[in-house]
């Protein structure tokens, strides 16, 4: 069957195409290339005067596993603003900061998203990780396994094991548990916290096995480069929400040594401490090395006003803030000598310095790094905002005179504080579409999405244009996913579910030996146990497609 | 013969058993303990496999069909007892969706303790293996622990290897008529027991939260406990390098248990003011770890949770399954235990079908049961230990013509769609 999408507006930046007028085709879920004869349409859509995009695409969600189902639990009182009703399409659930799995699904298809990636799938809970994303509905999911607070892992790094060895570990981590990418959290800092260390700088050693934060972030970060693993290192680094951490930030960059690395929620770790409240932005300096070094990649991590929840691996840090918390109550746990958790609900108000602050320093991080193809739109959901408010997100960065309006409204002295009213700079479609789209399939490696090109899956979002860019984002027109029709102006006309993309790295399975050793004396499972199959993936995921994606040729 | 195979029946979860099989027999011949060497025991061939309506032999389609009936019809229906795996929570949970239902956990009694205090506090917590690893001094709040699990200590506790060395480990168990047995260290070592009034064990936390803040108490002896007792157990505590205290909120078998826990709680957050101290809330038995994790991803809930206002609505003192059907507030029941035949629905006038282990004896015989197949033996699946984090694969051990919680689930649904 061909469908035709006819005389839209496109915007496709990896194939450099930039709000050309074009006609698209789609065939058993792929793009494909215009007939050459006369070939019947069996269906058409007439898209003139609207915006055509690939599906997009969030790098950095927390969609799925142990922690976010905490914060669920946890939160009964947030739900009850936003319960979601049955239809005769869809399951019923409930919304806002830790909206229900099936929900999650079917509201980021509805904003025009077609994949999500989870970044901390503890190895030890990442079945639940793919149990929660296979009943998250139409979106494409994928994971970033957690190393770095690991005993095994650690144990190799304070032995000086070769980094052949940690290659193979880290290999066998991403084959056993499915997932797309490495994520460090806090590098070694979750484990140290089990030794009572309660803060833990990139050069400072962890108390037990003497071994710093940089030489867990070079050993990783040379393995998946050895590994030719696409996605670079997903690092959410040290002294998170510490004041005067831009610091550690400019030397985590340095530690990245020309490596590949991606530095995520960059807002939450450009804290300077100038100023009578000694809090103060750092945006510019981290802006500019980002700028510097073409190795490095970032999500922004955008903080929006409001009650959230935050929901992370770093137990460390989530210890420390939780008397900051709004409600009273948070959950902190050590997890099977593999990583931890922190839950604790946030409510950032735009009348206090601090907060008032950090959403200038998100936006002002976005309008000064230059390449839109290293910066990445989140909000690091739930952590900073909930997902739903991307679309106000995009309006801040696309209209200045909106932008500053919101400016004037927050705590008068952060907006002092901030230089964001200074900043004269407006992202184009373009732009947008890089940042959503195009880059976030590269950087994945994901060669088939985020783009518009002949034989890419067909995960296309079409929006009705709007001067207001929040009114238009929020609710597309029409979003296809490998080619069906799933949302129609903003509501879901199908349900579907997903694939899940994977690499699968080549190692050598005698690793298997001394972890089969290890998890016999030390774990509470067994290692053939712990291994997750493809036939599991399966049955979690709706009997969906398992993509897996080439990792570089090692040389 | 089966290695390494993870055992549905307790909380524990532990996955290194070796079983045998013959024609279609089971035996645990290594790794078992009391609990599952029964269990996998029983699974008997025996026993009728066919479905019955009213006590009459009938196809699967018709007492599907059947339950159908009533259930499809009925204005509050209850889709309680949720012993299964995460396949059936999954297929129940679509169900309780379409029909309205309220779901509830047959050991929600207990659940709801911890969830409780869960939604009101928080907790600071840990798992198995860091336990197993880690602990240097452990509390026993209320609990045996053993009779529930009972190879905690084998495994986690008296092991000969763990990743750190530490102190030789110390258990105390705080609570009077304790069975501290399996407390006693493999050199000989007694445990330490405060014999306090069980019931008052929320109490002995608060005393203890004090003393650990520095604050005089008036009292001498607190729920029984003499004051000096108390004075060593909070400065040991203060000691510990991580320390673990557990509990087993099925055995805080008094009303406003949730206050108990949440005493515990507190405790163990002043303590990791200094040192590293963890909670441990032991639970996970007939599946209800997994019941609340699958409910609680699908719609945002716990157990306990409506359907019938189309979108879910929680209550957790309300929505109790058993307090419902005493006071005629619901109108139909499936009840599901596909682990342990006794577990037996609760006596009602109202229909009841029954999704249940092969064998189950009814006091009253219910409209419509289907014999199911159980998960870890007769079909692969998964479900979740005590401690939240780990969900572990379960084996097909033998063939078996029974069918899954989930696929009667579905065939209920395929009924409903169709009309």
């Amino acid at each position: 069957m061909l469908t035709k999408l006819k005389g839209g507006k496109v915007y496709d930046p990896a194939n450099q195409v930039n709000g050309e007028v074009r006609d698209l085709y789609v065939r058993d879920g792929r793009i494909v290339a215009a007939p050459v004869h006369d070939e019947r349409t069996h269906c058409e859509y007439d898209l003139t005067g609207h915006i055509v995009m690939a599906g997009a695409i969030d790098l950095h969600t927390h969609i799925g596993g142990g922690k976010v189902n905490i914060a669920r639990a946890m939160l009964p009182e947030d739900h009850r603003r936003d319960i979601v009703a049955r239809t005769s399409l869809t399951r019923s659930g409930c919304g806002h900061a830790a909206p229900a799995t099936l929900t999650t699904g079917y509201r980021y298809a509805e904003m025009g998203y077609t994949a999500c990636f989870e970044p901390a799938v503890l190895p030890m809970n990442a079945r639940q990780a793919h149990m929660e994303m296979g009943d998250t509905p139409i979106v494409d999911k994928g994971g970033y396994a957690l190393l770095g607070s690991d005993d095994f892992l650690l144990k190799m790094i304070a032995a000086k094991s070769d980094q052949k060895a940690i290659n193979d570990y880290v290999a066998w981590t991403l084959n056993s548990s499915h997932c797309i990418g490495i994520k460090v959290v806090n590098p070694g800092g979750i484990s140290a916290f089990k030794f009572n260390q309660r803060a833990m700088d990139l050069d400072e050693d962890h108390s037990y096995y003497q071994v710093t934060p940089r030489q867990i972030l070079t050993v990783l970060a040379r393995a998946l480069s050895d590994l030719g693993v696409p996605h670079p290192l997903h690092v959410h680094g040290c002294n998170l929400g510490v004041p005067g951490n831009v610091a550690t930030t400019l030397e985590t960059v340095k530690a990245a040594e020309g490596l590949p690395m991606h530095l995520t929620h960059i807002q939450f770790h450009s804290y300077g401490t100038e100023g009578d409240r000694k809090f103060s932005s750092g945006a510019a300096r981290v802006a500019e090395a980002i700028n510097q070094n073409k190795n490095i990649s970032t999500d922004v991590g955008q903080i929006m006003f409001g009650q959230t929840v935050t929901a992370s691996g770093d137990s460390m840090t989530q210890f420390r803030n939780a008397p900051f918390g709004r409600p009273k109550k948070w959950v902190v746990m050590d997890i099977e000598c593999d990583a931890g958790c922190g839950v604790v609900p946030f409510r950032y108000r735009d009348t206090n310095f601090v907060n008032a602050l950090q959403w200038a320093i998100g936006l002002e991080i976005f309008l000064m790094v230059s390449d839109p193809w290293r910066i990445f739109i989140t909000t690091d959901h739930p952590n900073g905002a909930p997902f739903m408010s991307y679309p106000h997100l995009i309006k801040l960065l696309m209209d200045k005179t909106y932008r500053n309006s919101m400016l004037d409204t927050i705590n008068p002295d952060a907006a002092a504080e901030s230089t964001l009213a200074s900043l004269t700079r407006e992202y184009s479609l373009y732009e947008i579409a890089i940042m959503t789209r195009a880059a976030p399939a590269k950087i994945l490696g994901l060669t088939d999405r985020g783009h518009l090109g002949p034989g890419a899956g067909a995960d296309i979002t079409v929006y009705s244009d709007d001067a207001d860019k929040q009114k238009m984002f929020a609710q597309p027109r029409y979003v296809f996913k490998d080619g069906e029709l799933v949302v129609q102006n903003g509501k879901i006309t199908k349900v579907s579910w997903g694939n899940t993309h994977v690499v699968k790295p080549e190692y050598d399975k005698s690793i298997e030996q001394p972890l089969k050793t290890y998890f016999e004396r030390y774990q509470t499972m067994r290692m053939d146990n712990f291994k997750i199959s493809d036939d599991e993936m399966q049955e979690f995921g709706h009997a969906n497609k398992l993509l897996s994606h080439p990792c570089r040729k090692q040389t | 013969m089966w290695d390494e195979v993870p055992c549905p029946f307790c909380g524990l979860v532990c996955d290194d058993l070796r079983i045998t099989t013959h024609s279609g027999k089971l035996e645990v011949i290594a790794n078992g303990c009391p609990i599952s060497s029964r269990a996998f025991a029983t699974l008997s061939l025996s026993e009728p496999a066919a479905p019955q309506i009213a006590g009459k032999t009938a196809s699967l389609d018709n007492a599907a069909a059947a339950v159908a009936d009533f259930l499809g019809n009925a204005k509050q229906p209850l889709v309680a007892g949720l012993g299964t795996d995460v396949a059936g929570m999954r297929a129940l949970m679509q169900l309780a969706d379409r029909i309205g239902a309220v779901v509830d956990h047959m050991n929600s009694v207990y659940l709801m303790s911890n969830i409780l205090a869960l939604q009101d506090s928080g907790w600071v917590t840990t798992t198995l293996s860091e336990l197993k690893n880690r602990v240097d001094l452990l509390v026993l709040a209320g609990t045996d622990v053993t009779s529930r699990f009972p190879r905690f200590f084998e495994r986690y506790v008296w092991n000969r290897d763990h990743l750190f060395v530490s102190n030789a480990r110390e258990v105390v168990y705080l609570g009077r008529g304790l069975d501290t047995q399996a407390g006693t260290a493999p050199d000989g070592r007694k445990p330490t027991v405060i014999a306090c009034d069980i019931t008052r064990i929320g109490e002995v936390a608060g005393a203890l939260r004090c003393l650990i803040a520095g604050r005089q108490l008036q009292a001498t002896r607190i729920a029984g406990v003499p004051l000096q007792e108390l004075q060593k157990l909070a400065a040991r505590m203060q000691a510990a390098r991580y320390g673990v205290l557990a509990w087993a909120a099925a055995d805080f078998d008094f009303k406003h248990a949730e206050l108990a826990v949440q005493s515990l709680c507190g405790l163990v957050n002043d303590l990791n003011r200094s040192t590293r101290f963890c909670g441990l809330p032991l639970g996970g038995n007939e599946g209800d770890v997994t019941a609340n994790q699958v409910c609680t991803w699908q719609c945002g809930f716990p157990v306990r949770t409506g359907f019938a206002s189309g979108g879910p609505y929680y209550d957790p003192r309300h929505f109790s399954a058993e307090r419902m059907l005493r006071e005629n507030e619901a109108d139909a029941l499936l009840w599901v235990s596909s682990f342990n035949e006794k577990n037996t629905p609760p006596e009602t006038s109202v229909p009841v079908a029954v999704l249940g282990r092969r064998g189950m004896k009814f006091r009253k015989e219910p409209r419509v049961y289907i014999p199911v197949a159980t998960p870890g033996v007769d079909h692969s699946g998964h479900i979740y230990r005590t401690d939240n984090v780990v969900a572990l694969p379960l084996r097909k051990l033998r063939e078996s013509a029974l069918p899954s919680v989930a696929q009667v689930a579905a065939e209920i649904e395929k009924v409903l769609e169709s009309r």
